[in-house]
């Protein structure tokens, strides 16, 4: 029994001895188990390694062969566009040669042609020469007009010279006429006419014939007035032409039925009566105020107006009245002028003058043909 | 005795008549009496008149009236209405030359004021009478019938046709023939006023054989006998081709070229009209002309006149140069270019440098070479300051603005282009930076080693580049 209490007491020693021994052998089993595993897990990893590597150079063997073939035959595309580009270059470079030496070829030809311009503007500019210089018509085709031209032409130089010739001759004339002064008298001889000459200068003839100037007389406005007089006048001036010698005094009078002589000229020759109408002048009312203020104005020793005697009346202002002061009162239409003027439509800038005609009751005072009642 | 005094009664009564109505014709000459005498009622004093016994008196009647009537229209309406017309055409056929020569100065005057009126006339069958009288024998007689005739038919193309209806044209063809100057002139003026309305009127007057009548006449030294053929030839080449190429078969160049340097203005004036009817059509009639010398011609008259008598030529250099390009070329050898920038610059008008910017235009526009002329006499700041002047009128305004445009498209001058570039308003200094582009680009393509320094000093570049941010 001990040996079973020993065992029993080294059972649970026993075992963990037992587990103890196992688990040892087990830790070494553990280890050498992963250390196996290590060197095998290396060793394949080495092979696969190895592998993908041969796959990475055949991969890369076969992509680079690929890729050059690719690239040649880009290569080769390459080419072949610079090559067609080439060419292309050069045949347009060919046609624009082409090109240029026609379309030079066909404007100078067909369409415009600069020499013939330049001639043409040349010719242009001769002509306007020739034109502006009016005598020498050389390009006038013509023939005709040329000739009548330049007979307008001469013809024109004609009256121009005239002209000139003519202002000159009145300048002369009237330097002449200015400077006549200068002319020689009986005593000293004048400048134009020196006594070393043998004859006189042309001036000389000339100042004789020039009538001297003139002072410019101030124009005196005659005033268109025709009076009565002026017409007496007239008639007298036309009267029977009297010779210087009186016809002898006893001539026979001629035979014939003759009225006398002195009777007829009396007849015929008869002044003018005017009755009082005619002669009055028209605007005597005018005259007769001018003449009564002439008058007066000769009497008076103070032009100034009278002025009241005392001073109380001095400063005092005058009130009109009602009838005059309101302005509804009275319109000097009617009381200070008559008539509507209207300046603006006369025709010469002169209004109406006031005329009173004398009336003829005693025109034919003394005149009528009889006698009867007269006092004698 | 008796019938004497019965006789002197009447003698004193027809001179009573012959006073009144000399002195009222004398009245008639002076404007400031013709009121008085309208209101005095000379009107139906005188009507009673024109069928008097005497014949003086008659012939004195109808002057007073003519002189009447001449003066304002309204006394010519009275004359119309009046019925006074239908007596004068009817005593017109039978009486003297000196009543005739009266009575168709009444008919001018009547005519002349307004196309009622003269419609008036026709109306009452005056024509045939007027022509009737221009068939007669004293050329006093035909020189008023054809003054007449002018007078209605320069209204407008109803009464010329009316007057040619009347079968005056070849009368008055016959007319310029003869050897009187004044009538010749007065027909001339009538022809000119008939063809000026219309084509067809143009082509009656044509018909009758007139360019070669009238071309016959340019050379005769009487200025206004000048200024009216000139006038009739240029009524008849304005209206198209054919017209004018028949008056250039007259054979009128080179002689209408002397007549541009005749001392008289109008008929300078009216021969550089006839010129520039002719140019205006075609390009051939144009070389025709340049051939003749007939730009250098009108460049020397433009030159020795001044105001509305320069207008006709302007425009007839602008004509030829708007044709084609050689023709401009031709107007810029002969001096032209200068002589328009002179007239642009002197002349106070409007419508005068409206012509003168239109007619630099149309040199300018064709070529480079044809800018590059037009623009060294410095014409484009003169340009430019009209077109931006306010005082301008509208019409100056466009054409300069059209002619700026034209001549800035082709010009590659810089030097003249750079004025320009400080003054200029938007719209046209895009114009002009254009330009400068075109130049300065392939010139700095070209240059790019060692010049370009020297470039932008000379076209001042910098500007240039300052406003291509600007813009």
């Amino acid at each position: 029994m001990a040996t079973l209490a020993r065992l029993q007491a080294r059972s649970t020693s026993m075992g963990q001895q037992y587990y103890y021994r196992n688990s040892v052998v087990d830790v070494f089993r553990k280890k050498e188990n992963d250390a196996a595993v290590k060197i095998q897990s290396w060793f394949r990893g080495c092979q696969v390694r190895a592998y993908i590597r041969h796959l990475h150079t055949v991969a890369t063997t076969i992509q680079k062969w690929w890729r050059g073939y690719l690239g040649r035959q880009r290569y080769q595309l390459i080419v072949k566009l610079a090559y067609y580009t080439m060419k292309m270059n050069l045949y347009n470079a060919m046609a624009v040669r082409i090109q240029r030496r026609w379309r030079g070829y066909k404007i100078r030809k067909y369409c415009f042609n600069y020499y013939y311009l330049k001639e043409y503007l040349k010719a242009v500019s001769e002509t306007n020469d020739a034109i502006r210089d009016f005598r020498i018509m050389n390009s006038c085709t013509l023939f005709r007009c040329r000739e009548a031209l330049e007979e307008f032409a001469e013809m024109k130089d004609r009256e121009e010279k005239k002209a000139d010739l003519e202002r000159e001759e009145k300048k002369r004339d009237y330097q002449a006429r200015k400077t006549h002064y200068l002319l020689s008298t009986k005593q000293i001889p004048g400048i134009y006419n020196s006594p070393f000459r043998k004859d006189p200068d042309p001036w000389e003839l000339r100042l004789q014939k020039a009538k001297p100037l003139t002072h410019r007389r101030p124009k005196v406005k005659q005033t268109h007035s025709v009076s009565l007089s002026d017409w007496l006048a007239c008639t007298s001036a036309r009267s029977f032409p009297r010779s210087e010698i009186l016809p002898p005094i006893d001539r026979k009078p001629c035979q014939g039925p003759f009225r006398p002589v002195a009777e007829v000229l009396e007849q015929r020759y008869r002044p003018l009566e005017p009755t009082l109408r005619v002669a009055d002048p028209l605007d005597g009312l005018k005259e007769a105020r001018r003449e009564v203020q002439r008058q007066e104005w000769a009497r008076n020793v103070n032009d100034n107006m009278f002025l009241p005697f005392s001073s109380y009346h001095k400063n005092k202002k005058y009130i009109p009245t009602l009838h005059l002061s309101s302005k509804y009162g009275s319109d000097s239409y009617g009381r200070q002028h008559f008539r509507d003027e209207n300046p603006k439509r006369w025709i010469c800038d002169k209004d109406f003058q006031t005329v009173l005609p004398s009336f003829d009751l005693f025109s034919k005072y003394g005149k009528l043909y009889s006698k009867a009642g007269q006092i004698v | 005795m008796s019938q004497r005094q019965v006789l002197q009664v009447f003698e004193q009564y027809q001179k009573a008549r012959t006073q009144f109505v000399q002195t009222v014709a004398e009245l008639a000459t002076r404007p400031q009496n013709i009121e008085t005498l309208q209101n005095a009622g000379v009107m139906s004093l005188l009507r009673p008149l024109l069928l008097d016994v005497v014949p003086t008196i008659q012939q004195t009647a109808v002057l007073a009236l003519g002189r009447l009537a001449n003066y304002n229209d309204d006394l010519a309406e009275a004359v119309v209405k009046g019925g006074i017309l239908p007596q004068l055409v009817y005593s017109l056929v039978e009486q003297n030359r000196f009543y005739k020569k009266a009575a168709a100065f009444v008919l001018r005057a009547v005519g002349k004021h307004s196309p009622q009126l003269a419609q008036a006339i026709v109306d009452c069958g005056a024509l045939d009478t007027l022509v009737v009288c221009l068939e007669d024998f004293d050329p006093g007689v035909r020189e008023a019938a054809a003054w007449a005739f002018s007078y209605i038919a320069r209204h407008n193309a109803e009464l010329s046709q009316a007057v040619v209806d009347a079968g005056a044209v070849p009368l008055l063809v016959l007319c310029i023939q003869e050897p009187e100057i004044a009538l010749k002139g007065i027909a001339a003026s009538a022809l000119s006023d008939i063809a000026k309305h219309s084509p067809e009127l143009a082509q009656t007057v044509v018909d009758v054989g007139a360019i070669a009548h009238l071309a016959q006449m340019i050379l005769n030294p009487d200025a206004k006998l000048k200024r009216q053929v000139l006038s009739a030839l240029s009524q008849i080449a304005k209206h198209s081709v054919n017209m004018a190429e028949m008056v250039v078969e007259a054979e009128i160049f080179p002689v209408v070229l002397t007549c541009l340097k005749d001392k008289d203005d109008y008929v300078k004036k009216n021969a550089s009209t006839l010129i520039r009817e002719i140019a205006k059509h075609t390009p051939e009639l144009s070389q025709l002309i340049v051939n003749a010398g007939g730009v250098a011609a009108v460049i020397d008259c433009i030159a020795s006149c001044k105001g509305n008598i320069r207008l006709p030529g302007i425009m007839m250099l602008g004509y030829v140069a708007a044709h084609s390009e050689n023709l401009a070329m031709a107007v810029i050898i002969s001096k032209g270019v200068p002589m328009l920038s002179v007239c642009l610059s002197e002349e106070p008008e409007d419508h005068i440098k409206a012509a003168a910017t239109w007619a630099l235009g149309q040199i300018g526009r064709h070529t480079p070479e044809h800018a590059r002329a037009v623009v060294v006499t410095n014409t484009l700041p003169v340009l430019l300051s009209l077109y931006m002047s306010t005082e301008s009128s509208e019409d100056l305004q466009i054409k300069s603005k059209k002619a700026l445009k034209n001549i800035l498209q082709q010009c590659t001058y810089l030097p003249a282009l750079e004025p320009l570039l400080y003054d200029a308003p938007p719209n046209i200094l895009k114009h002009v930076v254009g330009q400068f582009s075109k130049v300065l680009l392939s010139w700095i393509f070209r240059h790019t080693s060692a010049e370009s320094g020297q470039l932008s000093t000379t076209y001042s570049l910098n500007k240039v580049i300052i406003l291509y941010p600007n813009s």
